[in-house]
């Protein structure tokens, strides 16, 4: 027996396999095992936890396992929108209180839930991170386990303190060479979407290599990370580096442990991408894996803008937006609106000006919420309009009605599109090398 | 457990907001969420499906949103089961957990029609065409999911399991 345990101890794994098996009671694990895994922090928003308040009450459960490892933030329709909204807010607020969750981050305090984790250090490195929306995968750039799940499973977590989770098989991705002014970390994830589909990496775990994602910003690895659902991953990961623990001092709320991929562990694929020669790129409708270079979408003539996000509503994002919007408007008849993902990334484009830039831009700028991303509010598309968003899912009716359309891009190109009135290159609008 | 209804066929890559778009799930009425069921794709949907249908879709079934009212919509408006060449993740887990079982199939979305009746083991995976007799092997369901199918959803299985 012994020589059989230490051949499974000496086992070469990946990150996401290490930090699964770290939350079970065994020491190894392997791609397509059942596991129980014990959560360390379960995320619910003011769509998804409603539902789960009322699967808890239904088998008659009074108190979550632990109620600082939950964390609820109303952002989907927040503002309340209506009177329906304001109702889930309501069930979710008293559910706060009632079960003594401290982290329920009220309109003021609060963000788009994937911006306002990683901001707030409520999401370290080695944690195991499940949330009550598909974008959770988000905190995979942290080097975390993450991944999204429905009310139910939200329901179960808040209650146990564990789920049962398959072991994802890996895919491994290593993106070489440096890109171009404007090609950001959207592109090399809309590239890789179009490149691999929409189901390219169905239940899989989705990890990044490479000198150009050690080159990456934590932004743009929260950017990243953000859209591995979209070709069908469960999580997507990135190992710990120097940027992680630069973005992670004086932020982080606990203690945390780093797992690196053994050099000899097991990918079902490992791809490579050469990101020197790319262009910003473009998601056509109805799909994020429909993707062409901006080039091919210059005849494309827009009626909206949207800014902002869990995929592109941080700072970073609004700074690009605002090099290319800086003294200049929208084009007549485009609507720009600009939504910054938390309040603390409200407040920073306040103090550096950019709030500024986008008012003389005509751009209108919201307080944080998911809004128009999910068609929910704050610019909802009507029959047949047009929108370049840097959000995350173009699918039919998305933004609004069913017979609108959204390309998705990068927030440069979509800043560039509002001054253009058609989905432009930011090189159209600055002179390159300026 | 035999399943036996009209078949409804979609393709690939069918999405969550086209399964019930996102106003519509606001609230937990299960009714509510049957009404807006493929609202996305045919507005009118809901109201001709009978109650035991079958829907057959392609791959990557359940893509994008982790809304649970997908699922919900699906079941309340009388669908008993959905085969696909492949779900996605979430909704495939969404869909165990509230008891609304899915079959796994490469072959059948090929070899049966819209307004087919077919008969769905849900213990053997086998697909019958009713008029024709044709038969299609889908993969089975797993162990776990089936415990969780007979429990009626995760809620069930963990209040069995908490002594609750």
């Amino acid at each position: 027996m012994s020589s059989v345990s230490q051949r499974w101890c000496s086992m070469p794994m990946t990150i996401t396999e290490k930090i699964l098996a770290a939350h079970t009671s065994k020491g190894v694990v392997l791609p397509g095992e059942l596991i129980d895994a014990r959560i360390d922090v379960i995320m619910g928003h003011d769509l998804s936890t409603p539902l789960a308040i009322h699967e808890m009450e239904k088998i008659g459960a009074k108190k979550v396992f632990d109620p600082e490892k939950i964390i609820l933030v109303p952002d989907h329709f927040t503002p309340s929108k209506d009177v329906k909204a304001a109702e889930s807010c309501k069930i979710m607020r008293e559910f706060a209180k009632r079960q003594g969750i401290t982290h329920y981050y009220e309109l003021g305090e609060m963000g788009i839930a994937h911006a306002l984790l990683p901001e707030e250090g409520l999401v370290v490195p080695g944690d195991v991170v499940v949330g009550g929306d598909s974008h959770s995968c988000t905190y995979g750039a942290i080097g975390s386990f993450a991944t999204g799940i429905g009310s139910t499973d939200l329901a179960a977590a808040m209650l146990t303190g564990t789920l049962w989770l398959k072991v994802p098989e890996s895919m491994k991705l290593i993106l070489r060479g440096e890109a171009r002014k404007w090609v950001s970390a959207k592109d090399l994830i809309l590239h890789i979407i179009g490149d691999i589909g929409v189901d390219g990496a169905l239940y899989m775990a989705m990890e990044f290599a490479g000198d150009a994602i050690e080159r990456l910003s934590m932004s743009g690895r929260l950017t990243m990370a953000n859209m591995v659902v979209e070709a069908g991953a469960k999580n997507g990961i990135f190992a710990v580096d120097k940027v992680t623990e630069a973005y992670l001092r004086g932020r982080a709320r606990r203690n945390h442990t780093v797992f690196q991929s053994d050099p000899d562990a097991r990918y079902t694929d490992v791809r490579e991408y050469d990101v020197e020669s790319l262009e910003p790129m473009v998601a056509f409708p109805h799909s994020p894996g429909n993707v062409k270079p901006v080039s091919e979408a210059s005849d494309i003539s827009i009626d909206q803008v949207v800014i902002g996000s869990c995929t592109n509503g941080r700072i970073e994002d609004l700074r690009v937006a605002a090099e290319v919007l800086q003294g200049r408007k929208a084009a007549p008849g485009v609507r720009l609106i600009i939504i910054p993902a938390t309040q603390d990334t409200y407040s920073q484009a306040m103090k550096e000006g950019l709030l500024e830039v986008f008012l003389a831009a005509k751009g209108i700028v919201s307080t944080p919420t998911c809004g128009p991303c999910v068609g929910g509010h704050m610019g909802v598309l009507a029959k047949g309009e047009s929108a370049a968003s840097t959000t995350n899912r173009n699918f039919i009716g998305r933004m609004g009605h069913p017979e609108s359309k959204v390309y998705l891009v990068n927030p440069a190109v979509a800043a560039a599109s509002a001054v253009k009135g058609r989905i432009a290159h930011p090189d159209e609008v600055i002179s390159r090398g300026k | 457990m035999i399943l036996r209804g009209k078949v409804w066929k979609f393709g690939n890559d069918v999405d969550t907001d086209v399964i019930i778009p996102v106003q519509h799930t606001i609230g937990t009425d299960l009714e509510e969420f049957g009404k807006h069921c493929m609202e996305g794709l045919d507005p009118h949907f809901a109201g001709k499906v009978i109650p035991g249908d079958i829907m057959v879709a392609g791959t990557n079934f359940g893509c994008g949103s982790s809304r649970e009212p997908a699922p919900l919509a699906i079941k309340a408006s009388g669908i008993s089961c959905v085969i696909a060449k492949s779900f996605a993740r979430i909704f495939y887990r969404n869909a165990f957990n509230i008891g609304l079982p899915l079959i796994d199939s490469a072959d059948a979305w090929g070899g049966v029609e819209e307004g087919d009746e077919i008969e769905v083991n849900l213990d053997s995976g086998e697909i019958r065409v009713v008029s024709t007799a044709a038969v299609f092997k889908a993969n089975p369901i797993p162990p776990f999911m089936q415990q969780l199918i007979s429990d009626g959803g995760l809620m069930n299985h963990i209040k069995r399991k908490l002594n609750l």
